[in-house]
């Protein structure tokens, strides 16, 4: 005599009460189906966002480092010497290094603002090769050059020219720099790995020296360098700015900070993914419950096929097999939603789409392991049912 | 030859002073081609009865054998397979899948033993049409009359050839003319040869079976063929 059912026969079995009760297979594999979304969702689209992160650091680089001054032993601002540009520019592991200068002046939209309305912007003169090392891109208009050097020219970040209101520059806009007009040339993107310029007028360094001076103190060294030194070079370069007073320098690196962020980012997809997991709970439980309701409203149907011939395993795998269908069913919804969350949000932030392969998997296993687990306790009772109840008078 | 045999049967629900003796010592055997009814009034074992002689409970003393094998032994999976490839059951109440059509619910018959989809579906068809449901197959059994629902049980418990067929109240949830049709053809198969065991409470349905057993308080009374003692 053969063995029982064989594995179609067990899947069609299994697939049996949902759908001959469908609507009840549907709602009690939502919970299920909205735990596998979030987490689904919530681990492509991270996936997604440190993907843009490394495509952007891949982009900016994460070889620049950041010095400027720290505080002395007094707790005073420090200062940079003057020439802490020239000597940073000398270790040989520095491939380039410029420096934004400060100027003691304000800028505002026109010359009738009062003076006690600064906007908060600061006004810098920008060392040659700046743009390069912090990889700044223009909006709109250009870099100082040659031909601006000389003439009361000014470049806006971001967020300083939106303070100013400044919208084309195609009309000639002038602002209100210290004592007379400069000319707006350009006007910057957000600069990703040195977003303090994004709140800075930029001015060329000869007009700078013309106007306020050429002992201007450097404030940021802004400084790439070879990709496989940047921590032993990070080490020296406070020695190497500042070497009467290594300790007064920071050195920072701007990539770290983006990294640093992405990683709080974290908390929060862990914070959503364990919310996910509560929702999984919940359509897990919601799922032991149809399940064991099912078994009680299936006795007869247990009775008849003990009759027929089922053995208690058979009749437990039968009860399984629903409760990993239904379950799966939940997760393969889950999945899809999840995987079109993802790509919509991704889409719509720009990002590259990244199908979330894993997420997706582990949600299918996860959906698996649930229904499996808490398939077991009905399935357990079903085989419990003893054949007599085929016979039991109503 | 002897298709089914108790001997000494007793069955006792529960233990102590709540214990309860649905049957006593009870023997009996059944013959291949027997075509028998178990008559009784309420509480009298029968329903007990058939589930021991269908092997769907053990008894708490004594034996029983089917073609000649002492089933106390068996493991339940063992007593589950055997009772799927030698017994046949009718119930009073159908129990037909509802929403399967008529060869889904027939073709279910043959399904624990392991026989595979298109020779289940087959046979299954082949067992309809035998009791005249060829024209059937893909109702279900809210669109079939209570009469044709019963020859469709009728068919999942034949499909496999069963050695013997255990029918509970067959006629008790039928009017009269679907009665006489499910029994008429139960007629018809103990005429090709089936060995069938009818539980009823009707008198008129045990009137027409060749042997009678009637039981009372747990025991066997009477056990008449053809109106001759045995």
């Amino acid at each position: 005599m053969r063995g029982g059912p064989g594995p179609a026969d067990r899947l069609r079995l299994g697939a049996l009460g949902l759908t001959s009760r469908k609507g009840r297979a549907g709602l009690s594999a939502l919970g299920v189906a909205i735990g596998i979304t979030a987490m689904v969702g919530v681990l492509g689209l991270s996936e997604s966002s440190r993907a843009d992160l490394n495509d952007q650091l891949d982009a900016l680089g994460t070889n620049l480092l950041v010095v400027s001054p720290g505080q002395d032993m007094m707790g005073e601002d420090a200062t940079l010497p003057d020439s802490s540009v020239e000597m940073i520019d000398r270790v040989p592991t520095v491939e380039a290094a410029a420096a934004t200068y400060a100027v003691d002046a304000a800028v505002r939209k026109t010359d009738r603002v009062p003076d006690e309305q600064t906007s908060g912007i600061g006004v810098a003169a920008a060392g040659p090769g700046l743009a390069a090392a912090v990889s700044a891109e223009l909006r709109e208009g250009r870099w100082l050059d040659a031909a601006t050097e000389h003439y009361p020219a000014v470049v806006l970040g971001s967020t300083a020219a939106r303070r100013l209101a400044v919208g084309s520059l195609d009309e000639g806009v002038r602002v209100w720099l210290g004592d007379q007009w400069f000319a707006v040339v350009g006007v910057l993107e957000p600069v990703v790995l040195a977003p303090e310029l994004d709140e800075t007028a930029l001015i060329g360094p000869a007009v700078a020296t013309e106007l306020y001076g050429d002992d201007l103190p450097p404030t940021t060294v802004y400084t790439r360098v070879d990709g496989d030194q940047v921590t032993a070079t990070r080490d020296l370069l406070g020695r190497t700015a500042n070497p009467s007073a290594p300790s007064e320098v920071s050195v920072s690196r701007p990539s770290d900070a983006l990294e640093a962020q992405a990683a709080a980012d974290e908390s929060l997809t862990t914070l959503t993914l364990g919310l996910g997991a509560v929702a999984l709970l919940v359509g897990a439980v919601g799922i032991a419950n149809v399940m064991v309701i099912s078994v009680l409203e299936r006795r007869r149907e247990i009775g008849v096929r003990r009759a027929l011939g089922a053995t208690r395993a058979g009749i437990g795998s039968q009860f399984l097999t629903e409760s990993v269908l239904l379950s799966l069913l939940g997760g393969l919804v889950g999945g899809v939603l999840g995987v079109a969350l993802t790509t919509a949000f991704a889409v719509n932030q720009g990002w590259g789409v990244v199908f979330p392969w894993e997420p997706v998997l582990a949600g299918l296993a996860c959906s698996l392991v649930v229904g499996s687990v808490v398939g077991l306790y009905p399935a357990l009772r079903a085989a419990s049912v003893p054949p007599t109840e085929a016979l039991r008078s109503i | 030859m002897t298709r089914l045999e108790l001997q000494g049967v007793t069955r006792t629900y529960g233990t102590g002073t709540a214990a309860l003796t649905v049957l006593h010592g009870v023997d009996l055997t059944i013959e291949q081609g027997d075509y028998v009814a178990v008559v009784g009034p309420s509480g009298s074992g029968k329903s007990t009865l058939l589930n021991i002689m269908g092997a769907l409970d053990r008894p708490t003393s004594g034996r029983v054998l089917l073609d000649g094998d002492d089933l106390t032994s068996y493991s339940d999976a063992r007593l589950s397979r055997m009772r799927g490839a030698h017994l046949g059951f009718v119930f009073q109440q159908f129990f037909l899948l509802e929403r399967r059509s008529a060869l889904e619910n027939v073709s279910d018959g043959l399904l624990y033993q392991g026989v595979r989809r298109p020779e289940r579906r087959r046979r299954a068809a082949d067992a309809l049409r035998r009791v005249g449901l060829g024209h059937r197959l893909d109702h279900t059994p809210g669109e079939l009359s209570g009469g044709e629902c019963q020859r469709v049980a009728v068919a999942r418990a034949l499909v496999h050839r069963p050695g013997v067929l255990l029918a509970d109240e067959p006629t008790g949830n039928l009017d009269t003319a679907s009665g006489r049709a499910v029994l008429e053809l139960f007629d018809v198969l103990h005429a090709e040869g089936a060995t069938i065991v009818v539980i009823t409470h009707d008198e008129s349905v045990a009137a027409r079976m060749p042997r009678v057993v009637a039981m009372r308080d747990g025991r066997v009374e009477s056990d008449q063929r053809r109106g001759v003692a045995v």
